[in-house]
């Protein structure tokens, strides 16, 4: 038996889940027992309001949003939705894609909790959120700069603060490192070659 | 013209026009005492009443979620302890789970119920820190010298099994990383028959004190549907009269055979979420009973998985064999790798509900691995709470919601 927490069997959930969401559905997905569903952008408030006050579905929390970045598809943004249902006990997870430019609308009218989780994503990813009521940074430093948790933001960032003896002040410079930062490649050309090579089964 | 002269005018009837009433800007913190840690409120205050909180974060910022996409899995782990540096082995539990849960890495019995064992110790822990803060806020001293006492010893027993006081890392993918040390077992079940006398003193001391209620109950009421609504969990949740608790709804671990109740609120006041927690940690220790006693009749099983792919070889098995020699060294330095796919895994950690989203791209690296922060909701809703309330309740509705800000910062 699974050792890692389960809630209930989520069958029939995804039948519900289309029923009610309708066109606003791309695809949906179940993988590691866990359902994913794609919606459109747009519709994204108004799906959520749905799963929240559908009588058979009852998603009452939105324990979390995350912001996952793709450079390499076309919107590059992922914005995952973690619902939880507390009276059927489950979990679903709704994905929606976008750009640097284009704003996802707001659901801090459905659940006002997204109001920070909304700013946390638009703080590290730089996603807009149209309709926000205060979309501030939020983790980062005052004046920061970029978007840290983009694949393409360096991990040691841009600047560095340090005080300064001579000036008697905190100084902004932008970092310089005295070594690389050693990034190994630990993708092995040879696997899936060699015979007998257990790691290149799938 | 004198103020009063402005009010009431010099023929001594009230002015038809008064002067418009200016709220001050308070800031409190980022370095104050009852912040606990480095917590910036911007209160507007109309007197000594608060009409507006806005909460700024993130001065604890150490960018965890970005450091973990450039190291291996292992090598990630110990960045979890410094989370919520309170229950730092709750904090890996939901961690190697995620990896557990994409590797569908089967755990061995012991080691699941020393999984169990230690988030309850860390519960203990947790909770004895801020019960005995939140009572200190309100002015009552007594049990922050008593409970710190004893959490002092929880700290001992981790420093036993894993070398470090805090930042344990001994949670590992398959199981934990060595069994405890002899006797300590002994130990910990003194603590768990020492503790209840010292939870019923502490409760004696406040529950019923005058000054004590005063300064909680009624302070900082959330009903059962704006906690769902601010996304609340744990404790704080519970408090509000939702009997909802991970370690019942979605068991993990070895938490579906164990015996223990789950304590509710019924106002979801300071005074309450202060209860709930005092309660909670009379369930832990029964808890930590139970598994004191399963694990009595497990002694010398295997604590960790005997994968190749994902564990260390034995350390004897070293000395002998090339192979496990070359193991050992691949698994510390490429470490191992995770199947492409995505998992939201979620524990009771003594806060709430603590998620990790891990997205994993069949590398050795996490692509994304984002945290769910408990505080992170809890300290949103500050506004909503401290509304209305004097500039007195702040410290005790932000010492009742247990924030903490290496987790809410990351």
């Amino acid at each position: 038996m699974a050792h890692w927490p389960t809630h209930a069997s989520l069958h029939g959930l995804s039948a519900r889940v289309v029923a009610r969401l309708g066109d606003a559905v791309i695809d949906v997905g179940e993988a590691a027992g866990e359902l994913s569903v794609r919606i459109v952008r747009e519709a994204v408030a108004d799906a959520l309001r749905t799963l929240r006050d559908a009588p058979d579905l009852e998603f009452e929390q939105l324990m979390d949003m995350s912001g996952v970045d793709y450079p390499e598809r076309a919107e590059r943004f992922e914005v995952n939705y973690h619902l939880l249902s507390l009276r059927h006990n489950w979990r679903l997870r709704v994905k929606v894609s976008t750009d640097e430019e284009t704003p996802v609308p707001t659901v801090t009218g459905v659940f006002p909790v997204a109001g920070w989780y909304e700013r946390e994503v638009f703080d590290l990813y730089g996603v807009l959120f149209a309709g926000h009521p205060d979309l501030r940074r939020i983790l980062t430093d005052y004046g920061f700069e970029g978007h840290p948790l983009r694949k393409d933001f360096p991990l040691s960032g841009l600047y560095e603060l340090r005080y300064s003896e001579t000036e008697k002040r905190i100084v902004r410079e932008p970092v310089q490192l005295r070594q690389d930062y050693r990034d190994f490649d630990f993708l092995s050309p040879w696997e899936g070659l060699l015979p007998g090579d257990e790691k290149a089964s799938p | 013209m004198t103020r009063h002269e402005i009010l009431v005018g010099a023929s001594g009837l009230p002015a038809a026009t008064e002067d418009p009433i200016e709220t001050y800007k308070v800031n409190f913190g980022p370095q104050h005492p009852a912040a606990h840690g480095v917590l910036r409120l911007v209160l507007e205050l109309d007197g000594e009443v608060v009409e507006r909180v806005d909460p700024h974060i993130g001065l604890l910022h150490r960018g965890t979620e970005k450091l973990v996409e450039y190291k291996t899995y292992l090598q990630a782990l110990p960045y979890l302890d410094r989370l919520d540096y309170c229950s730092p082995m709750s904090m890996e539990h939901s961690f190697v789970l995620a990896i557990e849960k994409l590797l569908g890495l089967a755990v061995p019995p012991r080691a699941q119920w020393l999984r169990v064992l230690w988030a309850e110790l860390m519960r203990l822990s947790n909770h004895l820190l801020n019960t005995a803060t939140h009572a200190m806020d309100v002015g009552a001293l007594t049990p922050i010298l008593w409970m710190f006492a004893e959490r002092e010893r929880i700290y001992d027993f981790s420093e036993r099994v894993s070398g470090a006081r805090m930042h344990a890392a001994w949670f590992r993918p398959g199981g934990v990383h060595q069994d405890m040390p002899d006797g300590l077992a002994d130990e910990i079940r003194a603590l768990a028959e020492r503790l209840p006398k010292l939870l019923d003193d502490v409760e004696e001391l406040v529950a019923e004190n005058r000054i004590f209620k005063q300064r909680n109950v009624d302070i900082g009421v959330i009903s059962a549907r704006d906690a769902l609504a601010w996304g609340f969990s744990g404790p704080c949740l519970r408090a509000s009269g939702l009997a909802w608790d991970l370690r019942k709804a979605q068991p993990y671990e070895t938490y579906g055979e164990v015996d223990f109740d789950v304590p509710v609120g019924t106002k979801g006041d300071c005074y309450d979420r202060f209860m709930v927690r005092l309660h909670e940690m009379r369930q832990s220790v029964r808890i930590i009973r139970q598994c004191l006693d399963r694990l009595e009749g497990m002694q010398g099983w295997p604590v960790l998985a005997d994968d190749p792919r994902v564990t260390p070889p034995r350390r004897a098995e070293m000395k002998r064999s090339m192979e496990a020699l070359i193991r050992h060294f691949k698994l510390y330095t490429e470490g191992f790798h995770v199947p492409a796919g995505e998992v939201y895994v979620a524990t009771e950690s003594p806060k709430g509900e603590f998620g990790v989203h891990l997205v994993a791209d069949g590398t050795n690296r996490p692509y994304r691995c984002h945290f769910r922060a408990t505080g992170m909701a809890h300290l949103q809703a500050m506004e909503f709470l401290c509304r209305g309330h004097m500039l007195a309740d702040v410290p005790a509705i932000l010492g009742s919601l247990d924030i903490v800000f290496g987790e809410v910062d990351r």
